[in-house]
């Protein structure tokens, strides 16, 4: 679920709750439900759509809970697959609130699309596009200083005191006269106090916690002592497991099904077929997947994928021989071109790619006596969760209970505009008549092979130089399927049939330019595809930045002048360049011999990010010694979080860069495990540097943005070592070979 | 029946001998700490100590393990589990968290056969142990870490 939020709230971007007219402005609703417990919600009426709501606004929604032994419980809206956003979160709310840290805590929302609705995304609750923090912002401040202020009026009444008088640090309330107390000592009283319809915030100068160079994570001593439940973890009574054997090639279907070895394996309790695939269940895990390796399953390829990747790419670059639909154009491409001085080609081809979040695909469903259905994933659209699994057993989506649990990550697969695997559980369920929870459980070959692949593309670029070495023309097509089209998401992400997702990162990159043309075709496959880790960005950002470097090169300029000269309108690309080619060292690109440096910029989801990237190459071989970073994502809120980010983000992505590939033989996936889908190692991570732009601006995202400037940056340095251009990836590191 | 000795106390288990460990461990014995990732010994998160040694819990028969000290993330204990713990916790290593029970393991085994590991020695006792989340950086500076206050 990535640049779809990303666009929606480009176009509309709502999020100052200052700038909202005052009939809009939150609703806020307190309750004493939980005895002695004061509870804090908001319904922010952030969409038209929803103000149809107003004269009716639904139960609180409770985002903070402090309870008589003053611990506060902040109420997470968002899956925590490994980006902090709990800690994130959490953070906001302990800032206005002027709680003590070590009294935090938190706790995961049940699935409500109308109360915890990721104000992005319109009324869905669902987590991506790096807006966790970003759409929480004004939410968890306004709920956070409503709180300190019934806190405060239950004190001041307690003390027959005026509250102005009255102030909180660290978790204490005290005042002058020498009276103090805890939040818990208030929290019964303060829940009967009316909740103020406006409250003021803190200037974000004064924060204490916010910004802080490394406040502990609020997940790191239950992650650390396997005390964390993700839903691999999640057991029910009488819970059984089940594995699903999927069609070999995308697009086949279950035919003739022989279990009858497969049901002769002690502890496998049933074989069912289902529209993905056939389920063995069994007692336990072990079971289930010996009894999948016993059937014998024919299936009917005749609507499959039977193409070879190789075929594939050869189709693209047919495709792209013609214009394909208009992205954007200015100026008369074509004439600019044939007028350039220069003119540099370049074609680029990127690889489907798995997500492989380390924790499997894997979700409980349990069906409950009065038809209700409730569920257990490490689940990141909830809204749509909800509503698969309702169609399946025909009931309504509120009728679906979601509890989120900790995700072993997702980097996007989590997130489907189907819910696929919770759509292949409930349809298990269904299939042995509800009468155990059932577990599905993916095993590591089903997720590399599973698909739902960051699409493969093709790009091809020509770019004009004047005589003076300016850039003067940019034409870029591109050739990748779609997974906006066809899903729920194409009425918003599709426009003159243009994919939005397919062309970010291009159809808006940044340089100064008078004559561009960005196009797009749209390529079929059975092969399903999805958002992986900065979406579009995965493969935009190698394509531009490295035909910058290319251009910079033939200009004879340095890439980090020849950057700047075209950023004069974009500030904040200009901040973080500068900023890493300082913190780095930058002096022109000279390096000894076999070591190269190379530069890449890139905006994603309103996070601006440099890197320069060191390497040594020797043969065939790279290594990535050094990568400094610098990071502009508005206010840092959990800067240790932030740098987290960015080094994962910079792992993640050298992994693809380095190695990682799917391909297909004759529609069959080749890899299948972590040997033929080999991760970055330890041993492969380069010392890395991250460094913050300070920053007045609203919060921004970070989960996605540290991964498109890696692989140019990169490709860059490669090319400042041995003077060749790897431009497609992965790496041709062979190529390497006596350069 | 097969009797397993995990983390100091006895389980007898109605399961046949080649069994993985792994899921011994997980789906009958319902300790839920030690995860699984790959199956094929190709990501460590699934890694226990076996006799104080780290093993790949996926690719080890339960009849195998019958005897032997079995140990889980839920049943370290010492002065190096604590250095490594703490450190991993004073550093913030975690992300997705997955990965770390047996990121954890594995420290834990180098630093206790080795106390003043070098980078080499990391990488090589921690290169078999995937972290998609990539939080290689801090695991380096967290063993490095744990040896000093070891020291
Ligand atoms: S699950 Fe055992 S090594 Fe991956
Ligand atoms: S912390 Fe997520 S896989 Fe290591």
């Amino acid at each position: 679920m990535y640049s779809t939020l990303r666009l929606t709230a480009a176009a509309k971007p709502e999020l100052p709750a200052t700038l909202i007219p005052s009939s809009r402005r939150a609703f806020l609703k307190a309750s004493g439900a939980i005895a002695g417990t004061l509870v804090i919600g908001f319904y922010l009426p952030f969409r038209s759509a929803a103000a149809a709501d107003l004269k009716d606004p639904p139960a609180p929604n409770a985002f903070v809970k402090i309870a008589p032994d003053s611990t506060v419980t902040v109420i997470i809206k968002h899956l925590d697959m490994g980006q902090g956003v709990t800690t994130g979160l959490t953070t906001i709310v302990a800032e206005e609130l002027d709680a003590d840290w070590a009294q935090m805590r938190s706790e995961f929302a049940p699935a409500d699309a109308k109360l915890y609705n990721n104000l992005f995304f319109g009324p869905v609750q669902g987590t991506g596009g790096s807006t966790a923090v970003a759409n929480s912002w004004m939410q968890l401040r306004n709920a956070g200083a409503a709180a300190r202020e019934m806190l405060v009026t239950a004190a001041a009444a307690a003390w027959n005191l005026p509250a102005g008088e009255i102030t909180v640090k660290k978790g204490v309330i005290s005042h002058a006269s020498g009276k103090t107390g805890n939040f818990g000592d208030f929290a019964a009283k303060a829940a009967t106090l009316p909740v103020p319809q406006q409250v003021t915030l803190k200037d974000p100068k004064t924060f204490t916690l916010i910004g802080q160079p490394h406040l502990p994570r609020i997940d790191s001593i239950d992650k650390t002592t396997g005390k964390a439940i993700y839903a691999l973890d999640v057991r029910r009574p009488n819970m059984k497991t089940a594995v699903l054997l999927h069609p070999p090639r995308f697009g086949g279907v279950p035919g003739k099904v022989d279990d009858a070895a497969a049901r002769k394996i002690p502890g496998v309790l049933d074989v069912v077929t289902v529209p993905q695939g056939v389920a063995v269940i069994a007692e336990h895990t072990w079971a289930a997947l010996q009894g999948r390796d016993a059937l014998k399953v024919t299936w009917d390829d005749s609507k499959a994928e039977m193409r070879s990747s190789a075929e594939m790419v050869e189709a693209y670059k047919a495709m792209a021989a013609k214009p394909g639909a208009v992205a954007v154009k200015k100026g008369d491409v074509d004439q600019a071109l044939s007028g350039a001085a220069k003119t540099v080609e370049a074609d680029f081809v990127f690889p489907y790619l798995a997500h492989a979040p380390m924790e499997p695909l894997n979700c409980i469903i349990e069906k409950q006596a009065d038809g209700s259905v409730e569920c257990w994933a490490g689940s990141q659209f909830q809204t749509v969760e909800q509503m698969t699994v309702a169609q399946v057993f025909g009931i309504k989506p509120e009728q679906v209970t979601i509890h989120t649990v900790w995700a072993g990550g997702s980097f996007g697969r989590r997130a489907t505009p189907n819910a696929d695997y919770l759509g292949e559980a409930a349809a298990i369920v269904k299939a042995t008549g509800g009468k155990y929870p059932v577990h599905l459980v993916y095993s590591r070959e089903d997720d590399i092979r599973g698909g739902r692949y960051r699409p493969m593309f093709y790009h091809k670029l020509r770019g004009g130089l004047d005589k003076d070495g300016n850039l003067v023309a940019w034409e870029q097509r591109l050739v990748g399927q779609s997974f906006m089209i066809g899903s729920p998401f194409e009425k918003v992400m599709v426009k003159d049939g243009v994919d939005a997702t397919a062309v970010e990162g291009a159809a808006d990159m940044p340089y100064a330019v008078p004559a561009i043309q960005v196009d797009w075709h749209h390529a079929t496959s059975p092969i399903t595809t999805l958002w992986w880790r900065s979406v579009g960005h995965t493969h935009t950002a190698q394509a531009v930045e490295v035909m910058m470097d290319d251009l910079a090169h033939e200009a004879g300029k340095d890439p980090v002048e020849f950057r700047l000269a075209l950023l004069k309108d974009h500030p904040r690309h200009v901040g973080v360049l500068k900023l890493a080619a300082e913190k780095a060292g930058w002096s022109g690109d000279k390096m000894p011999t076999g070591r190269g440096r190379g530069v890449a910029v890139h905006e994603s989801f309103n996070s601006y990010v440099a890197m320069i990237a060191e390497v040594t190459a020797k043969g065939g071989e790279v290594k990535v010694d050094r990568v400094v970073a610098a990071v502009d994502c508005g206010i840092a809120v959990n800067p240790d979080v932030i740098k987290a980010q960015v080094e994962g983000g910079i792992g993640y992505a050298l992994g693809a860069a380095l190695r990682d590939q799917i391909t297909l033989t004759k529609g069959v996936v080749d890899q299948a495990n972590f040997d033929t889908y080999e991760p970055l190692r330890l041993s492969d991570m380069p010392a890395i540097e991250v460094h913050i732009v300070e920053s007045s601006e609203a919060p921004t995202g970070i989960g996605e943005p540290g991964v498109p400037p890696l692989a140019p940056a990169v490709s860059n340095a490669i090319f400042n070592a041995t003077g060749k251009r790897l431009r497609s990836l992965p790496f041709d590191l062979q190529s390497l070979q006596g350069a | 029946m097969i009797q397993l000795s995990i983390n100091g106390q006895s389980h007898d288990l109605d399961v046949p001998a080649e069994m993985p460990l792994l899921w011994a461990i997980r789906d009958v014995v319902g300790l839920t700490g030690t995860k699984f990732g790959c199956g094929q010994a190709l990501c460590g998160a699934c890694t226990v100590h076996l006799d104080g040694e780290p093993t790949r819990s996926c690719q080890t028969q339960v009849g195998d393990a019958a005897g032997k000290k079995i140990t889980t993330i839920e049943g370290v204990s010492g002065d190096v589990a604590k250095a490594v713990q703490t450190a991993w916790q004073k550093l913030d290593v975690v992300q997705c968290g997955y990965c770390q029970s047996g990121q954890i393991m594995s420290a834990i085994g180098l630093l206790s056969g080795n106390k003043a590991p070098t980078d080499a020695d990391i990488e090589s006792a921690m290169d078999g142990n995937v972290c998609r989340c990539a939080t290689y950086v801090r695991i380096r500076a967290a063993i490095h870490e744990a040896a000093k206050s070891l020291a």
